[in-house]
């Protein structure tokens, strides 16, 4: 009910929609500049067709099944929702604001064995903000603290409602560069030390070999491993959760393609990854994808000297899947602009960017395909989730935002904070009474 | 604000002035106090600094040789306010000799570049940055931004930490058509210390840097950095009152000093000085709608001018107050929620600033974001279009430009494409308020510093000499 009271100026469709309860629409939209998100060009005139939740038909006109509410988009972009990868979405509402942060834990003995799960506020302004962006799911994560284990991400969805998670310990994190070698005690000598033995304890728990005798591993007031932690890696061992891989430098990077030699059944995905196009050739070999910085291109530290923001584009040409990393900018409703930078450097000499469709799937498919939810999310053909935006220009241009979300079928509603106070502000006018009144 | 030329008057004024005040401050060390300078004193005591009117770390910067060029047939922005369709800019000696629409005459002997399809602005002015002081690589090694050893440090200046290698300054050049910049102290203290403006052009010292006849800045800082950082150590400021208590027992200080004939000169209150009367501005770091009025009243209390505010994510609340006092906002496009004092940032922050007549710079404050400030502006303008507020481009494109440059006390010199001016210009290779463009070619006092056609005209830094990717487009 609370959100009834919020809704403001021209939001009165909107409101219509959110006294009703939540229900998923038949929806069609015709006539629309549709992106379909598998990288592909835009298709003018498409049509998208959402029945219970789900997409029953995106493409031309012509072979649209009939029926249904039908909107028509008068040549606007229509998309997939984007894909966020890999963000907090949900876990702080300001990440300076200590008690309000459960971003990273830096007192706890735990590290892998952290669910982000269990703490995700769908109510989170964040939240509420990137919906209105255009993000539709999220891969989300806590960060690495006392440990190289980051703990295990959850994908989300951003529609706001009771159940915000919809694959809970989705993947596993872990840092293996700079960072990483602080946390497990100065040196990537001994992160590899750390990791060596929590594997090794792992795969002895999955009862694949050695006995498991975990005891906690610390160091100083730092625990970097526990019991719990050792058992939270079973499903990485096992190859059934998804190891990501914070790792820049291009040496680093090798050594983290190498663990599949020793871990065959390691499912691995690289993060960062901003010397990859010194070794993309190996990283498509291994057919490893990559969740790259996109703009990233000073050597701000010395394991990234030869970042590039052709790396994107350099890594994509050499066969690697690649998606755009949302931790490395100021926040994920950034992805578009980077997106479209990428196709920027397509008209730079010397430079590798991607194609439109390429750079937008990118922020919508890829992402997707890499949290395991290929086809269904980021993605608009018969069978994905329903998740549709109609924005007001083109969707990798910096002016533009959506006009209307989708998620699962259902209309988002696109106010929060943000907009709040901007309806109060579009003037300075108290001569009745103060601004507190104006709502 | 200040012209060359009287800039150069200044100079001297100064040194008449400076029989007034530094007076004061070089009254006890007996040297150059009663004189304009330390060299001509007569009664000169055996050791004696200078003072800064004799010209302390002076710039060496000169422009690189140039060849007189225009550009014509671009759309052209002038930093104004001011667009031309099919335009001419032509620049000669390192000045804009000329712009205007397709007719204006060019000589016929010089370099003319086709802008067909193209744009050209002035060079872009980043009024926030801490390139150099906290340059990449990003280690504790070169962490001199900050001089978090007392809440008030209006003795340090930037320049003193500025690393000319920092390979940042390459990347805002090539990627952001970047030409002047500010750089600033950090916002741990709430004075943080002086401020240097440059001309973005690589140089072996920091002099080599300096933006010739631009005004000092002093930094302040507001909230929640000054008291975390001196409260978390139990001393004072703790609070937002002692933020201002601090504040304004020091600026007490400084006028006693400004008055004082006989005190001890002090590199702090020199700073301070220079800022009462005018010679030095103030760029204060600031969020809060409220906390802004309150510096604006403590200033008047005190008697100085606030020059900006920078971070003012809040500025929309108060855009008639920042309107009345003449105090410019530096400010982000859409940087929100990261810290308490910036839960209130919104998109049309600058749009509602634009409509009540204030004045709007658009700042990065990041080594990242100073590659894209165009694109910051082209969000910023994009919200204003949302809500109503039709801003044109060509004023979007003066809020990196011209204001810019009129906030740091460079616009007589540049910031704007008018005869007479430097010829810092950007060729962009399509609309620099769409994602999709990039500077094609960046000149500074008419001097090619970047094209993007010719990968030896591309700057690389000693530090990236001989590593991974030397030369590459980054």
């Amino acid at each position: 009910m609370k959100r009834i009271a919020s809704c403001g100026l021209g939001a009165i469709a909107l409101c219509a929609a959110l006294i009703a309860p939540a229900m998923a629409q038949d929806v069609t939209i015709t006539n629309a500049r549709l992106v379909l998100g598998d990288g592909g060009a835009p298709i003018e005139g498409g049509t998208v067709v959402v029945r219970g939740g789900s997409v029953v038909y995106a493409g031309p006109a012509s072979g649209a099944p009939a029926g249904g509410t039908s909107i028509d988009a008068g040549g606007a972009w229509v998309t997939p929702g984007l894909f966020a990868t890999v963000t907090s979405l949900g876990l702080a509402d300001v990440s300076a604001v200590s008690e309000s942060n459960d971003i990273s834990a830096r007192g706890t003995p735990f590290s892998a064995a952290l669910d982000a799960s269990t703490a995700i506020n769908p109510a989170s302004q964040h939240i509420l903000v990137h919906r209105a962006a255009g993000i539709t799911r999220a891969a989300t994560t806590t960060m690495p603290s006392g440990s190289i284990f980051a703990g295990q991400g959850a994908i989300i969805d951003l529609d706001g409602d009771a159940n915000p998670v919809m694959q809970a310990r989705a993947f596993q994190m872990i840092n293996l560069g700079e960072g990483g070698a602080q946390r497990a005690g100065g040196s990537r000598v001994a992160a590899y030390a750390l990791l060596s033995a929590a594997l090794r304890e792992a795969q002895a728990l999955a009862g694949k070999s050695g006995i498991p005798q975990t005891t906690e591993i610390t160091k100083d007031d730092d625990v970097l491993l526990t019991r719990f932690d050792a058992e939270a890696l079973v499903p990485v061992v096992t190859g059934q959760q998804k190891l990501y891989v914070a790792v820049e430098r291009a040496a680093d990077i090798r050594a983290v393609l190498g663990l599949k030699s020793q871990y065959p059944r390691l499912d691995m995905v690289l993060v960062g990854a901003n010397e990859g196009w010194l070794v993309a050739d190996a990283i498509a070999a291994a057919g490893v994808p990559v969740i790259a910085d996109g703009l990233t291109d000073l050597p701000e530290s010395f394991e990234q000297l030869g970042a590039t923001q052709s790396n994107a584009g350099r890594l994509a040409r050499a066969g690697v899947k690649v998606a755009i990393n949302a931790s490395t900018m100021q926040d994920p409703r950034r992805l578009q602009q980077v997106a479209g930078n990428l196709v920027a450097l397509t008209r730079m000499p010397g430079a590798t960017g991607m194609d439109w469709g390429t750079a937008f799937a990118a922020i919508s498919s890829v992402p997707a395909e890499i949290s395991g939810m290929g086809g269904k999310a980021g993605v608009l053909k018969a069978g994905a989730l329903g998740d549709v935006v109609m924005w007001d220009g083109d969707p990798l241009e910096v002016g533009s935002v959506p006009t209307r979300v989708f998620i699962g079928g259902v209309e988002q509603n696109l106010e929060n904070h943000q907009t709040g106070l901007r309806d109060r502000y579009r003037d300075l006018d108290e001569s009745a009474r103060p601004k507190a009144y104006d709502w | 604000m200040i012209s060359r030329q009287n800039l150069r008057a200044r100079i001297g004024v100064f040194a008449t002035l400076a029989s007034a005040l530094a007076l004061s401050a070089c009254a006890t060390t007996g040297a150059a106090g009663d004189t304009a300078s330390a060299s001509d004193a007569k009664d000169a005591k055996k050791f004696a600094a200078k003072v800064e009117s004799d010209g302390v770390f002076p710039s060496t910067y000169k422009p690189y040789p140039n060849i007189a060029t225009a550009i014509r047939g671009a759309t052209v922005y002038d930093g104004k306010g001011g667009k031309i369709e099919n335009g001419v800019v032509f620049m000669s000696g390192g000045k804009i000799t000329s712009v205007g629409g397709p007719d204006t005459p060019i000589p016929a002997d010089i370099a003319v570049f086709d802008g067909t399809g193209k744009f050209v602005t002035p060079g872009i002015i980043d009024i926030h940055s801490h390139l150099g002081d906290y340059p990449s690589p990003s280690v504790d090694a070169h962490s001199d931004g900050n001089e978090a050893t007392s809440p008030t440090t209006p003795e340090v200046w930037a320049e003193h930490s500025v690393w000319p290698q920092d390979p940042g300054f390459t990347r805002a050049l090539a990627n952001g058509g970047i030409t002047s910049l500010q750089i600033l102290p950090g916002s741990a203290n709430l004075m943080g210390g002086r401020s240097v403006t440059l001309k973005n052009v690589s140089a072996r010292t920091v002099q080599g840097m300096k933006f010739p006849g631009a005004p000092y800045g002093l930094k302040m800082a507001c909230g929640e950095n000054p008291k975390r950082v001196y409260g978390g150590r139990g001393r004072t400021p703790s609070t937002r009152m002692g933020n201002f208590a601090v504040n304004r027992d020091t600026w007490l200080d400084a006028i006693d000093y400004a008055n004082d004939p006989k005190a001890k000169r002090d590199l702090g209150k020199e700073t301070l000085v220079g800022v009462l009367k005018g010679d030095i501005l103030v760029h204060n770091h600031c969020y809060r709608a409220d906390e802004m009025a309150l510096v604006m009243d403590m200033a008047k209390e005190m008697g100085y001018k606030v020059s900006a505010f920078h971070h003012a994510v809040e500025a929309y609340k108060i855009g008639d107050l920042l309107r009345e006092n003449d105090v410019c906002s530096a400010i982000w496009a859409d940087w929100y929620g990261f810290k308490m004092e910036s839960y209130d940032g919104i998109m049309e922050n600058a749009a509602f600033l634009q409509r009540e007549g204030a004045c709007v710079v658009i700042h990065s404050d990041d080594k990242n974001d100073i590659q894209r400030l165009n694109q910051e502006a082209a969000k910023a303008q994009a919200a204003g279009h949302r809500v109503g507020i039709e801003i044109s481009d060509a004023t979007a494109i003066q809020w990196i430009t011209y204001n810019a440059a009129k906030a740091m006390g460079i616009a007589d010199m540049t910031g704007s494409l008018e005869v007479g001016k430097m010829a810092d210009v950007v060729l962009w290779n399509g609309d620099p308020l769409s994602v999709y463009s990039r500077p094609e070619k960046v000149w500074i006092d008419g001097a090619l510093m970047f094209d993007a056609a010719n990968p030896k005209l591309r700057p690389v830094s000693d530090f990236e000499l001989g590593q991974p990717g030397e030369g590459d487009v980054k």
